[in-house]
Protein backbone atom coordinates (compact mmCIF):
# COMPACT_ATOMS: atom_id res chain seq x y z
CA UNK A 1 0.00 0.00 0.00
CA UNK A 2 2.99 2.46 1.19
CA UNK A 3 4.05 2.62 -2.22
CA UNK A 4 1.13 3.35 -4.02
CA UNK A 5 1.11 6.80 -1.71
CA UNK A 6 3.42 9.30 -3.94
CA UNK A 7 1.26 7.78 -7.33
CA UNK A 8 -2.05 8.47 -5.51
CA UNK A 9 -1.34 12.03 -4.26
CA UNK A 10 0.30 13.18 -7.44
CA UNK A 11 -2.83 11.84 -9.62
CA UNK A 12 -5.38 13.52 -7.33
CA UNK A 13 -3.24 16.74 -7.21
CA UNK A 14 -2.62 17.25 -10.90
CA UNK A 15 -5.85 16.03 -11.49
CA UNK A 16 -7.87 18.09 -9.01
CA UNK A 17 -5.83 22.00 -9.74
CA UNK A 18 -6.79 21.49 -13.45
CA UNK A 19 -10.13 21.53 -12.85
CA UNK A 20 -9.88 23.38 -9.43
CA UNK A 21 -7.55 26.73 -11.25
CA UNK A 22 -9.25 27.64 -14.30
CA UNK A 23 -12.81 27.83 -12.08
CA UNK A 24 -11.54 29.70 -9.18
CA UNK A 25 -8.90 32.59 -10.45
CA UNK A 26 -10.03 32.76 -14.25
CA UNK A 27 -13.19 35.04 -15.34
CA UNK A 28 -12.47 35.55 -19.48
CA UNK A 29 -12.71 32.81 -21.93
CA UNK A 30 -10.12 31.71 -24.17
CA UNK A 31 -10.21 33.41 -27.44
CA UNK A 32 -6.80 31.43 -29.33
CA UNK A 33 -8.44 29.38 -31.95
CA UNK A 34 -5.11 27.48 -31.77
CA UNK A 35 -5.13 26.43 -28.32
CA UNK A 36 -9.13 25.75 -28.10
CA UNK A 37 -8.23 23.47 -31.17
CA UNK A 38 -5.08 21.79 -29.44
CA UNK A 39 -7.22 21.41 -26.82
CA UNK A 40 -10.08 19.63 -28.65
CA UNK A 41 -7.65 17.59 -30.25
CA UNK A 42 -5.88 16.43 -26.77
CA UNK A 43 -8.41 13.23 -26.06
CA UNK A 44 -8.35 11.70 -29.50
CA UNK A 45 -4.42 11.99 -29.41
CA UNK A 46 -3.87 10.48 -26.44
CA UNK A 47 -6.37 7.96 -26.13
CA UNK A 48 -4.73 6.56 -29.97
CA UNK A 49 -1.29 6.41 -28.84
CA UNK A 50 -2.33 4.75 -25.39
CA UNK A 51 -3.98 1.93 -27.44
CA UNK A 52 -1.79 1.54 -30.46
CA UNK A 53 0.55 -0.47 -30.36
CA UNK A 54 -0.22 -1.50 -26.92
CA UNK A 55 -3.38 -3.29 -28.07
CA UNK A 56 -1.92 -5.90 -29.85
CA UNK A 57 -0.20 -7.24 -26.81
CA UNK A 58 -2.97 -6.48 -24.18
CA UNK A 59 -3.76 -10.53 -23.62
CA UNK A 60 -0.21 -11.45 -23.35
CA UNK A 61 -0.08 -13.41 -26.69
CA UNK A 62 -0.35 -11.84 -30.05
CA UNK A 63 -3.37 -13.90 -32.03
CA UNK A 64 -5.71 -13.56 -29.25
CA UNK A 65 -5.01 -9.98 -28.69
CA UNK A 66 -5.36 -9.18 -32.41
CA UNK A 67 -9.10 -11.29 -32.49
CA UNK A 68 -10.05 -8.75 -29.51
CA UNK A 69 -8.76 -5.89 -31.44
CA UNK A 70 -10.75 -6.56 -34.73
CA UNK A 71 -14.05 -7.29 -32.72
CA UNK A 72 -13.27 -4.44 -30.52
CA UNK A 73 -12.91 -1.91 -33.57
CA UNK A 74 -15.73 -3.06 -35.35
CA UNK A 75 -18.42 -2.94 -32.67
CA UNK A 76 -16.80 0.97 -31.72
CA UNK A 77 -17.26 1.25 -35.75
CA UNK A 78 -20.93 0.53 -35.05
CA UNK A 79 -21.26 2.61 -32.30
CA UNK A 80 -21.91 0.32 -29.27
CA UNK A 81 -21.28 1.45 -25.41
CA UNK A 82 -18.20 1.17 -23.91
CA UNK A 83 -19.21 -1.51 -21.72
CA UNK A 84 -20.44 -3.38 -24.96
CA UNK A 85 -17.29 -2.93 -26.83
CA UNK A 86 -15.03 -3.96 -23.57
CA UNK A 87 -16.61 -6.81 -22.53
CA UNK A 88 -17.31 -8.33 -26.07
CA UNK A 89 -13.29 -7.46 -26.61
CA UNK A 90 -12.99 -9.33 -23.53
CA UNK A 91 -15.13 -12.41 -24.81
CA UNK A 92 -13.24 -12.97 -27.97
CA UNK A 93 -9.66 -13.15 -26.33
CA UNK A 94 -11.09 -15.75 -23.67
CA UNK A 95 -12.61 -17.89 -26.48
CA UNK A 96 -9.35 -16.93 -28.83
CA UNK A 97 -7.55 -18.75 -25.95
CA UNK A 98 -8.82 -21.66 -24.86
CA UNK A 99 -9.51 -22.61 -28.62
CA UNK A 100 -5.77 -22.21 -29.19
CA UNK B 1 -32.22 39.43 -14.17
CA UNK B 2 -31.04 35.93 -14.84
CA UNK B 3 -32.56 32.28 -13.85
CA UNK B 4 -30.17 30.55 -11.41
CA UNK B 5 -31.07 26.94 -10.98
CA UNK B 6 -30.16 26.74 -6.79
CA UNK B 7 -31.68 23.26 -5.61
CA UNK B 8 -29.78 20.22 -4.76
CA UNK B 9 -33.10 18.19 -5.07
CA UNK B 10 -32.90 18.84 -8.90
CA UNK B 11 -28.93 18.42 -9.09
CA UNK B 12 -29.65 15.20 -7.26
CA UNK B 13 -32.43 14.00 -9.73
CA UNK B 14 -30.46 15.14 -12.83
CA UNK B 15 -27.75 13.29 -12.11
CA UNK B 16 -29.14 9.68 -12.19
CA UNK B 17 -28.39 8.73 -14.96
CA UNK B 18 -24.82 9.89 -15.12
CA UNK B 19 -24.24 8.03 -12.10
CA UNK B 20 -25.76 4.59 -13.69
CA UNK B 21 -23.44 5.31 -16.61
CA UNK B 22 -20.03 5.71 -14.25
CA UNK B 23 -21.25 2.41 -12.05
CA UNK B 24 -20.13 0.52 -15.28
CA UNK B 25 -17.40 2.11 -16.28
CA UNK B 26 -15.70 2.45 -12.61
CA UNK B 27 -16.34 -1.29 -12.56
CA UNK B 28 -13.96 -2.17 -15.50
CA UNK B 29 -11.59 0.42 -13.80
CA UNK B 30 -11.48 -1.89 -10.58
CA UNK B 31 -10.86 -5.06 -12.72
CA UNK B 32 -8.42 -3.74 -14.06
CA UNK B 33 -6.71 -2.58 -11.08
CA UNK B 34 -6.72 -5.98 -9.69
CA UNK B 35 -6.35 -8.62 -12.49
CA UNK B 36 -3.24 -6.29 -12.71
CA UNK B 37 -1.99 -6.81 -9.00
CA UNK B 38 -2.75 -2.82 -7.82
CA UNK B 39 -4.71 -3.19 -4.06
CA UNK B 40 -8.29 -2.68 -4.06
CA UNK B 41 -7.88 0.17 -1.75
CA UNK B 42 -5.51 1.82 -3.69
CA UNK B 43 -8.32 1.32 -6.96
CA UNK B 44 -11.22 2.91 -4.52
CA UNK B 45 -8.74 5.43 -3.28
CA UNK B 46 -8.00 6.44 -6.85
CA UNK B 47 -11.46 7.04 -8.27
CA UNK B 48 -13.03 9.01 -5.14
CA UNK B 49 -9.68 11.28 -5.29
CA UNK B 50 -9.62 11.78 -9.30
CA UNK B 51 -13.20 11.06 -10.89
CA UNK B 52 -11.78 10.55 -14.68
CA UNK B 53 -11.69 7.71 -16.36
CA UNK B 54 -9.08 8.48 -19.37
CA UNK B 55 -6.68 9.97 -16.67
CA UNK B 56 -7.00 6.76 -14.09
CA UNK B 57 -6.92 4.24 -16.50
CA UNK B 58 -3.58 5.45 -18.11
CA UNK B 59 -2.32 6.63 -14.62
CA UNK B 60 -2.59 2.75 -14.01
CA UNK B 61 -0.53 1.72 -16.57
CA UNK B 62 1.60 4.23 -15.66
CA UNK B 63 1.94 2.67 -12.15
CA UNK B 64 2.30 -0.47 -13.22
CA UNK B 65 5.77 0.27 -14.86
CA UNK B 66 6.68 2.16 -11.72
CA UNK B 67 6.82 5.43 -14.31
CA UNK B 68 9.17 8.32 -12.68
CA UNK B 69 6.48 10.67 -10.81
CA UNK B 70 7.27 13.63 -13.10
CA UNK B 71 5.90 11.76 -16.14
CA UNK B 72 2.43 10.53 -14.22
CA UNK B 73 2.07 14.49 -13.03
CA UNK B 74 2.38 15.55 -16.95
CA UNK B 75 1.11 13.00 -18.55
CA UNK B 76 -2.10 13.61 -16.24
CA UNK B 77 -2.01 17.21 -17.04
CA UNK B 78 -2.14 16.13 -20.55
CA UNK B 79 -4.81 13.86 -20.57
CA UNK B 80 -7.09 16.07 -18.47
CA UNK B 81 -6.34 19.31 -20.05
CA UNK B 82 -9.92 19.01 -21.57
CA UNK B 83 -11.10 19.88 -17.84
CA UNK B 84 -9.23 23.22 -17.85
CA UNK B 85 -11.29 24.48 -20.58
CA UNK B 86 -14.46 22.92 -19.26
CA UNK B 87 -13.63 24.24 -16.00
CA UNK B 88 -13.19 27.75 -17.55
CA UNK B 89 -16.25 27.83 -19.67
CA UNK B 90 -18.13 26.67 -16.49
CA UNK B 91 -17.08 29.62 -14.80
CA UNK B 92 -18.84 31.57 -16.88
CA UNK B 93 -21.98 29.40 -16.21
CA UNK B 94 -22.47 29.34 -12.57
CA UNK B 95 -24.16 32.32 -10.10
CA UNK B 96 -22.06 34.66 -9.53
CA UNK B 97 -22.85 34.87 -5.76
CA UNK B 98 -20.77 31.78 -5.50
CA UNK B 99 -17.73 32.90 -3.54
CA UNK B 100 -13.86 30.94 -3.91
CA UNK B 101 -14.36 28.40 -1.61
CA UNK B 102 -17.96 27.53 -3.44
CA UNK B 103 -15.60 27.72 -6.58
CA UNK B 104 -13.13 25.46 -5.47
CA UNK B 105 -15.39 22.91 -4.25
CA UNK B 106 -17.95 22.26 -7.57
CA UNK B 107 -14.48 22.41 -9.85
CA UNK B 108 -13.42 18.91 -7.97
CA UNK B 109 -16.63 17.09 -9.85
CA UNK B 110 -15.87 18.25 -13.49
CA UNK B 111 -16.06 15.73 -15.51
CA UNK B 112 -17.31 15.39 -19.46
CA UNK B 113 -20.91 14.21 -18.52
CA UNK B 114 -21.66 16.70 -15.35
CA UNK B 115 -20.10 19.73 -17.42
CA UNK B 116 -22.52 19.27 -20.18
CA UNK B 117 -24.88 18.96 -18.19
CA UNK B 118 -24.29 21.47 -15.72
CA UNK B 119 -23.62 24.23 -18.60
CA UNK B 120 -26.12 23.60 -21.14
CA UNK B 121 -29.36 22.70 -19.13
CA UNK B 122 -30.13 26.20 -16.92
CA UNK B 123 -29.31 29.45 -17.51
CA UNK B 124 -27.17 29.90 -14.71
CA UNK B 125 -26.64 27.27 -11.77
CA UNK B 126 -25.71 27.53 -8.28
CA UNK B 127 -23.58 25.79 -5.74
CA UNK B 128 -26.52 23.88 -4.60
CA UNK B 129 -27.77 22.60 -7.77
CA UNK B 130 -23.58 21.86 -8.55
CA UNK B 131 -23.31 20.19 -4.92
CA UNK B 132 -26.53 17.70 -6.07
CA UNK B 133 -25.19 16.98 -9.75
CA UNK B 134 -21.76 15.83 -8.58
CA UNK B 135 -22.22 13.98 -5.03
CA UNK B 136 -24.37 10.94 -7.03
CA UNK B 137 -22.37 10.13 -9.69
CA UNK B 138 -18.96 10.46 -6.97
CA UNK B 139 -20.63 7.71 -5.10
CA UNK B 140 -21.56 5.71 -7.82
CA UNK B 141 -17.89 5.97 -9.38
CA UNK B 142 -16.46 4.73 -5.89
CA UNK B 143 -18.86 2.10 -5.60
CA UNK B 144 -18.39 0.25 -9.08
CA UNK B 145 -15.00 0.51 -8.82
CA UNK B 146 -14.80 -1.48 -5.24
CA UNK B 147 -17.45 -3.84 -6.75
CA UNK B 148 -15.51 -4.76 -10.03
CA UNK B 149 -11.86 -4.80 -8.10
CA UNK B 150 -13.99 -7.51 -5.56
CA UNK B 151 -15.63 -9.79 -8.54
CA UNK B 152 -12.16 -10.08 -10.25
CA UNK B 153 -10.76 -11.32 -6.93
CA UNK B 154 -13.10 -13.96 -7.08
CA UNK B 155 -12.10 -14.63 -11.04
CA UNK B 156 -9.82 -17.77 -12.51
CA UNK B 157 -6.91 -16.37 -13.98
CA UNK B 158 -7.66 -17.51 -17.40
CA UNK B 159 -10.84 -15.07 -17.51
CA UNK B 160 -8.71 -12.54 -15.52
CA UNK B 161 -6.12 -12.75 -18.67
CA UNK B 162 -8.64 -12.22 -20.95
CA UNK B 163 -9.19 -8.62 -19.39
CA UNK B 164 -6.44 -6.84 -20.72
CA UNK B 165 -7.48 -5.54 -23.68
CA UNK B 166 -10.96 -4.29 -22.18
CA UNK B 167 -9.34 -0.68 -21.47
CA UNK B 168 -8.77 -0.24 -24.87
CA UNK B 169 -11.34 -1.74 -26.23
CA UNK B 170 -13.52 1.15 -24.08
CA UNK B 171 -10.43 3.64 -25.46
CA UNK B 172 -11.83 2.40 -29.12
CA UNK B 173 -15.18 3.10 -28.32
CA UNK B 174 -14.65 6.47 -27.08
CA UNK B 175 -12.77 7.52 -30.30
CA UNK B 176 -13.77 5.31 -33.34
CA UNK B 177 -17.34 7.47 -33.53
CA UNK B 178 -15.98 11.28 -33.60
CA UNK B 179 -13.38 9.70 -35.68
CA UNK B 180 -15.65 8.32 -38.36
CA UNK B 181 -17.78 11.84 -38.50
CA UNK B 182 -14.95 14.09 -38.64
CA UNK B 183 -12.34 14.19 -40.95
CA UNK B 184 -9.83 16.39 -38.83
CA UNK B 185 -10.12 14.06 -35.79
CA UNK B 186 -9.92 11.19 -37.60
CA UNK B 187 -6.22 12.95 -39.09
CA UNK B 188 -5.16 13.41 -35.85
CA UNK B 189 -5.95 10.15 -34.31
CA UNK B 190 -4.08 8.42 -37.51
CA UNK B 191 -0.77 10.84 -36.88
CA UNK B 192 -1.10 10.12 -33.12
CA UNK B 193 -1.23 6.21 -33.35
CA UNK B 194 1.44 6.35 -36.69
CA UNK B 195 3.59 8.51 -34.57
CA UNK B 196 3.61 6.39 -31.55
CA UNK B 197 3.94 2.74 -33.34
CA UNK B 198 7.18 4.61 -34.85
CA UNK B 199 8.62 5.39 -31.11
CA UNK B 200 7.85 1.59 -30.47
CA UNK B 201 10.00 0.94 -33.02
CA UNK B 202 12.95 2.46 -32.30
CA UNK B 203 12.44 1.70 -28.35
CA UNK B 204 14.90 -0.68 -28.14
CA UNK B 205 17.52 1.49 -29.74
CA UNK B 206 16.89 4.31 -27.85
CA UNK B 207 15.81 3.94 -24.18
CA UNK B 208 12.23 6.09 -23.80
CA UNK B 209 9.37 5.31 -21.22
CA UNK B 210 5.62 4.70 -22.42
CA UNK B 211 4.30 7.76 -21.06
CA UNK B 212 6.87 9.72 -22.25
CA UNK B 213 5.67 8.28 -25.96
CA UNK B 214 2.22 8.88 -25.06
CA UNK B 215 3.32 12.46 -23.99
CA UNK B 216 4.96 13.35 -27.00
CA UNK B 217 2.54 11.78 -29.74
CA UNK B 218 -0.22 14.12 -27.99
CA UNK B 219 1.48 17.22 -28.13
CA UNK B 220 2.64 16.68 -31.21
CA UNK B 221 -0.43 15.34 -33.11
CA UNK B 222 -2.34 18.14 -31.30
CA UNK B 223 -0.22 20.83 -32.16
CA UNK B 224 -0.04 19.75 -35.64
CA UNK B 225 -3.96 19.38 -36.25
CA UNK B 226 -4.66 22.50 -34.48
CA UNK B 227 -2.11 24.47 -36.95
CA UNK B 228 -3.49 22.38 -39.89
CA UNK B 229 -7.02 22.45 -39.10
CA UNK B 230 -8.13 24.94 -36.57
CA UNK B 231 -11.43 24.78 -35.40
CA UNK B 232 -14.26 27.34 -35.70
CA UNK B 233 -16.43 25.96 -32.61
CA UNK B 234 -16.14 23.51 -29.86
CA UNK B 235 -19.31 21.48 -29.02
CA UNK B 236 -18.78 19.46 -25.74
CA UNK B 237 -20.58 16.17 -26.15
Amino acid sequence: MNKYIPYIITMAVVTYLIRMIPLTFFQKEIKSPFIKSFLFYVPYAVLGAMTFPAIFTSAQSLIPSIIGTVFALFLAYKEKSLLTVAIIACIAVYVTEILL
Amino acid sequence: MQFVENRFIQGLKDSVPIGLGYLSVSFTFGMMCVSSGIPIEVAVIISLTNLTSAGQFSGLILILESSPLIELAMSQLIINLRYALMSLSLSQKIDKQMNTLDRALVSFGITDEIFALASSTYERVGRNYLFGLIVFPVFCWTLGTWIGGTATALMPDTLRNALGIAIYGMFLAIIIPPAKKLKNVRKVLMFSIILSCCFELIKPVIEISSGFVIILCTILAAGVGAYLFPIKEIEHE
